[in-house]
């Protein structure tokens, strides 16, 4: 499909004995923000390492803006951004000299990279701090720097891995909206991330990978309705009640609800006009009712009941890709 | 990629390395007050207890420990190129549509400069601790310091393969002084290779420090040469054409940790 800025298919990667990638496909449409999603040690940063020719994959192919990652990979890196896990900035250098360095490389012309350097400091907020080395930046002024340096020659397919970890809330939405400025003026984003608010709020497709492998895709809401749609949290004033409430609900719920002390749990249909419907059947059965809340599944829901471990928790395997990729 | 490309790619961060040394006034140091110290330690130090027939020990010493301080003047290199990997620089310059050999090319070229530096001072301070070049043209002294110069640049790639091994500039730094400072001291550069023991004599003759030094030596102090000076250029040739490669492989798969 050319439509497809990123296609990836059947990547597989090994490390000795650790298997990074156990086969993995997965396609981006030009125009569009891929959330590859997944634990550390899932395999993410392998896939970007690989997409970005960094490393050769053992097996699979994989094309970014319609160029071959192995056979064209000189091709390819002109067509790509790439903002790493580390705030990849030359200390010693001054903001202004980090980006026009850049810009050098992508071999923009001299008076190009310097007035490109201006542009990006101007538009990420960092014209005040051009003269300073960046060794004086904060860490959101870095990230954002390092950014500004994958966007220097306008690339049209962008790699971001895990933008925003360690920043502050502030940064992290700068960041965000930043990256959806990139996607509104045509660029193809591959965002690597290990929160699931940001891939809710930036991705549109998400592809959720662990142990090397994909275990789910598709949009946010196509992954929460794998799980089941919305629950219906009642809290009853008597406990007495929970019978009369399962049998009131019953006829809007998906699945039988459950009763738990005080509270009744009601699997529905994400729609809306759940809460007053609820009400009203409650109300004609005479239950009194205390408090009713709406639950929409998280993307965190949806990774626990797709792995059976939370995203954030990195006991399953500790910084393993971190420690494979020195090998 | 082009040689046109090569050469500007190998500019713009050569530009950035050099630019570094100021700023950072440690490195500074590094190049001119090191040097400094060896010499004043060694000729007075050292210098009344160490035997060099028919020479002062600060003529002896002078090419010595020129020799060894530009074969050291590389060591920037590793430094940075542990620091460019970890910081995940290496990265970003591997994924940009620049020359595969520029990163090296620039740290071993940036070296030259580095070293001319450390040239400067180190004679200033040699002349001014009594040394003087013996019988030798200017011809000689040119060539002795093409000589340092050439190993110093043979040095830049072994460190750089060190630099890109290395997790961090101070395993850069352990395995720089630990492997390489002593096979300085093995050698013709601080004493007579007659005066060493047998075993440690052989090897020290071996030794291309001691082939090195001697060639400068001979060009410069009027010592007899032998094969020193041919040998010595041939030296820096094989190591070049040994460690660059390497270099140059590494630098290919490397990635942050």
């Amino acid at each position: 499909m050319t439509d497809d800025a990123i296609v990836v298919e059947g990547l597989e990667k090994s490390y000795g004995s650790v298997h990074a990638l156990r086969g993995v496909d997965f396609a981006a449409r030009t125009g569009s923000i891929l959330g590859l999603l997944g634990p550390n040690g899932a395999g993410k940063t392998t896939a970007v390492r690989i997409l970005t020719t960094l490393l050769e994959a053992d097996a699979g192919t994989a094309r970014v803006a319609g160029l071959d990652v192995k056979r064209d990979a000189a091709a390819l890196r002109a067509q790509i951004g790439l903002a790493g896990q580390y705030a990849a900035v030359d200390e010693n250098l001054t903001g202004f000299e980090n980006l026009e360095m850049v810009g050098r490389l992508y071999h923009l012309g001299k008076s190009t990279a310097k007035q490109r350097a201006d542009e990006l400091l101007e538009s990420f907020d960092l014209t005040h701090a051009a003269k300073r080395p960046a060794k004086t930046y904060s860490g959101g002024m870095r990230r954002r720097l390092d950014l500004a340096a994958a966007l220097v020659a306008r690339p049209p397919v962008l790699f971001l891995d895990e933008p925003t970890t360690g920043l502050d809330p502030r940064s992290r939405i700068g960041m965000w909206e930043t990256i959806e400025d990139r996607v509104a003026s045509g660029a193809t984003v591959l965002l690597t991330t290990q929160y699931l608010d940001e891939a809710d709020r930036l991705a549109d497709r998400i592809v959720v990978i662990d142990h090397g492998l994909v275990i789910a895709e598709g949009t946010s809401d196509d992954l929460k309705r794998q799980i089941g749609g919305d629950r219906l949290d009642v809290k009853l004033e008597d406990e007495a009640d929970a019978e009369a409430a399962i049998s009131a609900l019953a006829e809007m719920c998906l699945d039988r609800a459950t009763a738990e002390g005080l509270w009744v749990h009601a699997p529905v249909e994400p729609r809306h006009g759940v809460i007053p419907e609820a009400i009203r059947k409650l109300d004609g059965a005479g239950v009194a009712v205390d408090d009713i809340v709406l639950h929409r599944p998280t993307l965190d829901d949806v990774f626990i009941a797709l792995t059976g471990h939370a995203a954030e928790d990195t006991t399953g395997a500790p910084d393993e890709e971190k420690e494979v990729a020195a090998a | 990629m082009s040689v046109s490309t090569t050469y500007e790619d190998t500019m713009v961060l050569a530009k950035r390395n050099l630019l570094r040394i100021p700023r950072q006034p440690d490195l500074l140091i590094a190049y001119t007050v090191q040097p400094v110290m060896f010499v004043l330690l060694f000729v007075y130090v050292f210098g009344g207890a160490i035997q060099t027939p028919g020479f002062d020990y600060v003529d002896f010493l002078m090419p010595g420990i020129i020799v060894q301080s530009i074969a050291f003047g590389g060591f920037v290199t590793a430094l940075g190129l542990s620091e460019d990997v970890k910081k995940g620089l290496i990265d970003r310059f591997r994924s940009l549509p620049m020359s595969r050999a520029a990163v090296l090319n620039a740290r071993t070229s940036s070296d030259i400069l580095l070293n001319c530096l450390s040239l400067i001072v180190l004679f200033a301070v040699g002349f001014l601790a009594g040394f003087n070049f013996i019988d030798a043209t200017i011809g000689e002294i040119v060539l002795g310091i093409v000589l340092c110069l050439f190993l110093g640049y043979a040095f830049s790639w072994i460190f750089a393969l060190i630099g890109l091994y290395s997790s961090s500039p101070e395993t850069a730094n352990s395995i720089g002084f630990t492997l390489i400072f002593p096979l300085t001291f093995a050698s013709s550069v601080f004493v007579p290779a007659e005066s060493m023991p047998d075993g440690l004599r052989q090897f020290a003759e071996a030794n291309p420090f001691t082939t090195i030094s001697d060639a400068v030596r001979s060009l410069w102090l009027n010592t007899p040469a032998n094969t020193d000076v041919w040998m010595a250029f041939i030296w820096c040739v094989v190591l070049t054409a040994i460690f660059a490669p390497l270099a140059v492989k590494r630098y290919r798969t490397v990635a942050a940790t």
